[in-house]
Formats: C-alpha cells, structure tokens, sequence
C-alpha cells in the first residue's frame, strides 16, 4: 500500500525534481494529448502501455502549474514523492499484470481531495485560517481507500471555508476561478462551491477526478458551474470517517469527473460499510448492483420533472436546456412524466436553519486549544474567542450566529424543530413520487441560473444561497443525485455550461 | 444526653426549624415553640442525580482504555482521537455499555426503553474537547424505575427514579495560581462513559438521600454496573434541594460533584439551614448551582446567580437510534446476579442465616464466596468465618 508523504512546505511548492517539469512547446503537445483522456480512457492507456502514470502524473503537474492563477489548489504535494508513487505504480501495474493478478482500479491515476478530508502527514486546512497549519495524523477512510486503489494524491483543492458557501470565494488562499472564464481576476466567473477547487481541477485537466464533499449542493453545484459530473450519491453509502464535518446529517463524499463513467468507477472504490462511521449504511443494506444496460429492459425508464422547480429565478437559458435536456431522454425511449413535490419551495429555508445549527455544533470545538489557531486572552473564555474571531471567515461567522440563534431556548421550536418537520415532508415528497407515482429518477437543473461573475459587485449571501434551491431537497432526503452537463450558454459573453 | 439532643436537633432541621449548632437542645426547643406559627410546615424536597461510570474496558464511543483513574495513568495517556474531538473523527457506540445500561435498569425495576436516542448538550469549557456533551436527553435508554430507602420514621420510602441515560464525562481541569494562573487540562476521563441516574424529588432528608445513595451504590456494585468507589471518582451525585410549604413552593439549588456519602448528607443539612434562615429572614432563595466544600461544611455559589445556561440540546446527528430488543434484554436479565433483597432472604432460609448475618454477607459482596463455602445447613459456621 502507498503511503502520502508528509509535505515539507506549506505553501504550494516549487517542482524541485531534476526531471524537467516545465512547459516547452513538446510537452505542451504531450500534455494536451494525455490531459484530454478521461479516467476511463487514461485507465486503458495504462493497461495497454500506450501511457505510464508517470506521464500522467507529469502532465498533470504541469497543467497545475500552468493554470496556478486559477487558486484551484492549496496545497500540492512533493514533486519528487509524485513521481516515485507513479513509478512505483508502473511498476506494480507490470507485476500484477504478469502474474495474471487483478489491478487496482484506480492504479497510477492522478487524483486530488477536497481540503476537508483528513490526509495523514498532509495540510487539511478546509480553507480557513483556523486549521491553516492543521496537519491530521491520520487517513479519512475516503484517502485510505483512494490509496488502496491505488490513486496518486497530486494535492489537495480549495474550497468555501468549511464546506460553508456556494461560490468557492470564502478562502483566504484566493477565490477559485471558473476555468471556462474569459479571464481570471475581478471579471472572473465563479467556479461554484463549495467543492470549486475540485470542480475547477477536473475541468481544467489539473487532475483526473476529484472527492468532494456534497452537503446543500457543493458537489453538484461547482460541477455544474465547471461543466463537469458531480456525484452526491446515497447519504450513507460513503463514509464520513475523517471528513471534517460541517452539517453531520447531510455531509455526503461526492465525487467530481469528466464523465459518469469516471464518476463510477471512483465511486465504487470509495464506497462501502464503514464500522467507524455509524451512520454508514451496513453492507447487508446495500441493495444490490443494477444489472448493466439491457437494452431488452423490460419497462421504460419513468422520469419525473417536478413542476415546482419551475421558480421565478430561473434563467431562460437554463430552462429551455431543461425542456432539450427531457426531450434528449424521451427521445431514448423514457417516459415523461410531471409530478409534483409540494414542499420544494420550503425545502431551502429548512435547509438554511438545519445547516447552520449543525454547523454551530461541529465547530463548537475550534477553541485552539488542543489544535488549530491559538487564541490570545487572559482567560479560557477570552482565548478562545480569539482564536475564532480571528480564524473563522465572515460567512462561518454569518452561519455559526444563525445556527446558535436557531437552537436557542427560544427560538428552537419555531426554527430548527419547525425546519425538522419540514425535512421530514420534503422526504415524504419523494417517496410519494418514487412509490405513488412510480418514477425512477426526478429531472430538474442543477442551478437555477448559470456561473455568475465573482466579484459582482452586490455581495448578497442572499443570491448565492438561492443557487442551492434545486440541489437542496435531494441532500435534506439523503437521495443519491448526479450533475450532468448538457450545452453551453449563448446568452452571456464567455458561453458557460447548464447542466441538469 | 447527647444523642437525645442530636436527635432533636435533626428533628426540628427536618421540620425546618432554624436552629443554630451552637445553642443547647432544650433552648432551641423553646425556640421552636415561640416561632412554630412561622415556621411550620416547610418540607424538605431532594432530589437526586448519580453520576455513575460504566464498568467497561474502554470508553463510551471510543476505543480508549475507560478506568484511567483507578489504573493510575499518567494524564493524557488514555484518550483517542474521538475523545480530543479530532476533526473528522465520529462516535461508535460502546455495545458493553448498552448492556450494563440494561442491567442497571432491570436492577431498580424500571422500564428498558427498546428505541433512545442520543442529543448534544452544548456548553463551553476547556476540559470538553467538542464543546458539547453526548448525553440523552429526549428519550433516554431506561425510565420509570424505584428504590426503597428506610425512613427515620422507621418505614420506607419509595424514591421513584426518573430516567436513567448514558452520556459521555468530560476531562479534568487543574488550576494553578501560580506562573500566572495556568490551567492544565487532563483528557483522560473525556468521553468515559457514564450512566446518569435521576431520582424524583421523593426524598425528604438528608438521612434518607444518604440511604438512597449507598443503596445505588451498593446496587450497582452488586450487578457489575460501576465500580462505585467515590473517593476515585467513579461515581459523584448532585443534589437538588428546596423548601416548599403548601401556600409557597419552594426554589431549587442544585449542589454539584459530591464525591462521599457522608458529604451527600452533610452538604443537604447545611443547605436545608442555609434555605431555612433566608426564608425565615423574609428573604427571597435564587436558584442557583452550588458546590460543597468539605473541609468547611458549607455550600458555596458556583456559578452567578442570573447564569442559566442554554445548552441547545440538539439530536446526535453522528448516531443512529438505539434498538434495543427483547432478546437482549432477556440475555441480560439472564446473566445478572440475584438482586441483594432477594440474595438476602434466601441465605436466610436456605443456610438458616440471621437477618444480621445474611445482610453483611450481601453488603460486602462475598455472598458468593460464602455459597462455596458452605455446605447447606452448615451456612452459620461458614458466615462466622
């Protein structure tokens, strides 16, 4: 099993490797040629020996390089560790191949981790100056596994601070740019959040795929943003061992790829029964594989498009890729079908209230004093308002206010216990349509409007909670959910994709 | 003399007289006779909360070793990563400690509640490493049960037990004056595991709490629940005591963290004193948290008067609900000891025992030894061994 090396610098360091590293006018080609294979083709280049992950991995650290304005990554690991991990696997994969051994699915195939899951010996800062030097002694069993399969950890992405916002600008390492953006800078276009380092890398090619973590949206939502998938598969399916937690009963490990093939097989090696984790679904409770397409099915595919996700925000653009996006699916022989889920529009305000309250509890332990920013003060109390006045961003203090404000003695019944009951219709809702009116999968956007601009000027946490409106429902029923890109947009000046 | 004269004296505490240590029994009896009207009539009403740690190997939700106290290890020698609140790190539920849970419950009789689950009680202090508590607060894993403690009058009460829940203990802090008022946190008791067992307000004396408290004790002793030993804190009891008349219910003061049966005791008499001279004075008692402090006799403010604290009890998102099946609950009731009221009356016919003697044995949990021992009939030579 591989093991991560520790980072020697916290900052994103220099390739220091005597292997030459930086971009000629050959390696670009090479690049562009590796770099637009998927994890699924990269997989049959390696198992053919048309590539080495060496290859791979070089390229992507160039591509990481090159694209370094963007702020996708925080940290990225030894160059030199790198590439002996992929020689390593190269060598491995030949082994294995010559004793007529099963390969790893995810052998020599460069990777990266969203900054909230714990990696032994590697910064995990979630984008916060309160864990900025927070390096975890042990492995979330996402990175044990990514390991096992054997995955090249290239680094870690940048986030919204915690996992708390939806365009990937709550960081103090710089706001994550959408890599279809004309420019980077003020008129940049956001990459979405909070996963939008993870989003960004994939779509930029920095990486094969990504693991993110998925709570009102932030898987799904920053794919879609990037033009990418976005996995946020059953609550449950994934463990949360070693994702530092945000809101406990929605956290979801999600993953962000090219394709939904990619997204698949990173799935499968990251999924399974965790006894560390005791909301992991127990390996009896998996229900079993779906039998690949046959094409002799039985019944036709029956998909919802619930009415009520036809909300005054919606962009035209977005609306008229959700009819072309139904039509593309009738056109393959599924049934469509309107249904309705009546509690859609209280499902983002319950959301709102129930995030934030389990965020004030999670983050009830940043005291600095057993890790993490050292407050200063003459007493516990005033040390450790330090520490999180000063470590925690404007959007966690805006989060973990709501969040004590809504549990408090007062306030509880009208507001979280309200927001508890609301969950539990919302859930209602979707059983109703899977059970009563028969449908296998529920059709909607991903966002109501496409990528906006980062620094748009009116700063209303407002707008960017609303981009959460479509994604939310399926996070408060723990309901697996996937992005899926469809087109551009032609409406703004740089085209950016719409995806369902 | 003297014992007439202290038996007076907690007579006339117990009715709610004021009553100063210093003066002679005959002259505070003339006393009470002067201010009878006023005074009569207030009832002491206690009620009260054991802290009990479980008997298991390791913690509550971590695999950390549980009896760190008792093994003498050095400080922050037993603690997980769960217990320092690691970020990323979850509760796995203790199965062992479910168990003892069952025992405890089925030892007083009480109701084992096959769905509880478990909340987070949010308060700050630097000995707990989350910033919150995982106890049971909306439904806990036992309800609804008794114990019966004799009474001075010679009778017994039954004191009805609320709930019993399972809940995590926190670490220890130390204080130095010195090099500038440090405070030293030691996580080695962080996310033990505890069982805590509340009483009704059903006791009426000090005599009786203490009665209740050594029965538990010796209870959960007896059914391998808790090791019990107080002085090492493995088990610790709040107290909380008002006065209430008919026309005038009274107001509750919670006194924390006593650590000894005779301070359980000695904390209530002087609490009941200290309540019945504001009330008799004409002034109004504020509910507050108390502490004992032993050496003096007294109990002493802990925690400002306007303090309530809001503890934004919020379910255990990290935790499913606890099932617990009737299966595993006849596998408990099946593997626990006699209760020691039934221990007791069958040494007493079987071996032909006196009350006495039957009782000792019991009390000192050798009764299983003795059995070995003694061949039936000869049970009186084997018990005066």
């Amino acid at each position: 099993m591989q093991r991560f090396q520790s980072l020697t610098k916290p900052m994103r360091c220099r390739p220091r490797s005597t292997r030459s590293i930086c971009s000629s006018a050959p390696n670009h080609d090479t690049d562009r040629k590796i770099l637009s294979l998927t994890l699924t083709e990269a997989r049959a280049a390696l198992t053919e020996g048309r590539v080495t992950a060496v290859e791979l991995t070089e390229s992507s650290l160039r591509q990481i390089e090159r694209l370094g304005a963007l702020n996708a990554l925080v940290s990225v690991r030894d160059t030199e560790q790198l590439l002996d991990e992929a020689a390593d696997a190269d060598r491995r994969r030949l082994q294995l191949q010559r004793d007529g051994c099963v390969v790893p699915a995810l052998l020599g195939v460069p990777l990266t981790l969203k900054d909230n899951w714990c990696t032994a010996g590697l910064r995990t800062t979630c984008a916060s100056r309160m864990l900025e030097d927070f390096v975890p002694n042990y492995d979330a069993t996402v990175s044990e596994r990514l390991k096992a399969a054997g995955g090249l950890l290239l680094g870690k992405t940048n986030m919204d601070e915690f996992g708390m916002g939806s365009s990937s600008r709550w960081t103090p390492f710089g706001a994550v740019c959408n890599p279809w953006s004309a420019s980077t800078g003020p008129q940049a276009r956001t990459a979405g959040g909070s996963s939008g380092g993870s989003a960004c890398a994939v779509a930029a090619r920095m990486c094969f795929a990504s693991v993110g973590s998925d709570t009102g949206g932030s898987v799904r939502q920053p794919a879609a943003m990037c033009g990418v998938v976005g996995l946020k598969p059953s609550y449950g399916t994934v463990s949360r061992y070693g994702l530092v937690a945000y809101a406990s009963s929605l956290d979801t490990p999600g993953v962000i790829a090219r394709t939904v093939a990619d997204a698949m097989i990173v799935f499968d090696a990251i999924a399974g029964h965790d006894p560390r984790d005791s909301t992991s679904v127990a390996a009896d409770e998996y229900p079993p594989p779906r039998p690949a397409s046959s094409s002799a099915s039985k019944r036709r595919l029956r998909i919802g498009v619930p009415k009520e996700y036809h909300v005054a925000e919606l962009d035209a653009a977005v609306l008229a890729a959700w009819h072309a996006g139904a039509a593309a699916f009738e056109a393959h022989g599924a049934e469509l079908v309107e249904i309705s889920l009546p509690h859609t529009a209280l499902a983002l305000p319950a959301y709102y209230i129930l995030a934030p309250a389990e965020a004030f509890s999670n983050l009830a332990r940043y005291d600095g004093i057993r890790y993490g920013l050292r407050g200063h003060g003459a007493t516990a109390e005033a040390m450790r308002s330090d520490a999180r006045r000063r470590g925690f961003g404007a959007e966690v203090q805006r989060r973990l206010g709501l969040g004590s404000f809504v549990l408090g003695r007062r306030a509880v019944d009208s507001y979280y216990h309200k927001a508890l009951d609301i969950r539990r219709r919302v859930v209602q809702d979707f059983d109703n349509a899977f059970s009563l009116a028969g449908v296998d999968a529920v059709l909607t956007p991903t966002t109501p409007f496409t990528s906006g601009v980062l620094d748009a000027g009116t700063d209303s946490t407002l707008d960017d909670y609303v981009q959460d409106v479509m994604t939310i429902p399926a996070s408060l029923a723990g309901l697996p959910a996937i992005s899926i890109p469809t087109q551009m947009s032609k409406s703004a000046a740089d085209g950016t994709p719409m995806p369902l | 003399m003297q014992h007439l004269a202290s038996c007076r004296r907690a007579a006339a505490i117990a009715a709610g007289h004021n009553c100063s240590v210093s003066q002679w029994p005959i002259r505070s009896l003339q006393r009470r006779t002067l201010t009878a009207p006023a005074a009569a009539s207030w009832q002491p009403v206690i009620g009260l909360e054991v802290h009990a740690h479980l008997a298991t190997n390791s913690k509550l939700f971590s695999d950390a070793a549980a009896a760190a106290e008792a093994a003498g290890a050095p400080a922050n020698t037993t603690v997980a990563m769960f217990d320092a609140a690691l970020p990323g790190t979850l509760p796995v539920l203790n199965a062992a400690s479910v168990d003892l849970a069952i025992r405890a419950g089925l030892a007083v009789q009480a109701t084992v509640n096959r769905r509880s689950s478990f909340d987070r009680k949010h308060y700050f202090y630097p000995d707990l490493p989350h910033g919150f508590q995982i106890t049971q607060y909306y439904a806990p894993v036992v309800s609804n049960g008794h114990l019966d403690v004799p009474t001075a009058a010679g009778g017994t009460r039954r004191i009805r037990i609320a709930r019993m829940q399972l809940e995590l203990d926190s670490g220890k802090s130390q204080h130095y004056e010195q090099h500038g008022g440090q405070t030293l946190i030691d996580l080695n008791r962080a996310g033990a595991g505890m069982l805590e067992i509340v009483s009704e307000p059903d006791i009426r004396s000090s005599d009786e709490a203490a009665a209740y408290v050594k029965k538990l004790q010796h209870l959960l002793r007896h059914v391998g629940v808790c090791h019990g030993n107080m002085e090492l804190g493995e088990m610790r009891v709040d107290v909380n005591v008002s006065l209430n008349r008919t026309d005038q219910p009274g107001v509750r003061c919670e006194i924390k963290n006593i650590n000894s049966v005779r301070n359980v005791a000695r904390a209530i008499e002087h609490e009941i004193e200290r309540q019945a001279a504001l009330l008799l004075s004409g002034q109004k008692i504020f509910r507050e948290t108390r502490a004992f402090d032993a050496a003096r006799g007294v109990t002493v403010p802990m925690r400002s008067k306007e303090d309530e604290v809001d503890y934004r009890f919020m379910p255990e998102p990290d935790l499913p609900v606890l099932i617990i099946t009737e299966s595993r609950i006849e596998t408990a009731r099946g593997g626990m000891p006699e209760l020691p009221d039934v221990l007791r009356s069958r040494l007493q016919s079987e071996y032909g025992l006196l009350p006495a003697d039957a009782a000792l044995l019991v009390d000192q949990h050798v009764a299983g030894y003795f059995e070995q021992v003694a061949r039936p009939g000869d049970g009186k030579r084997a018990a005066a061994w």
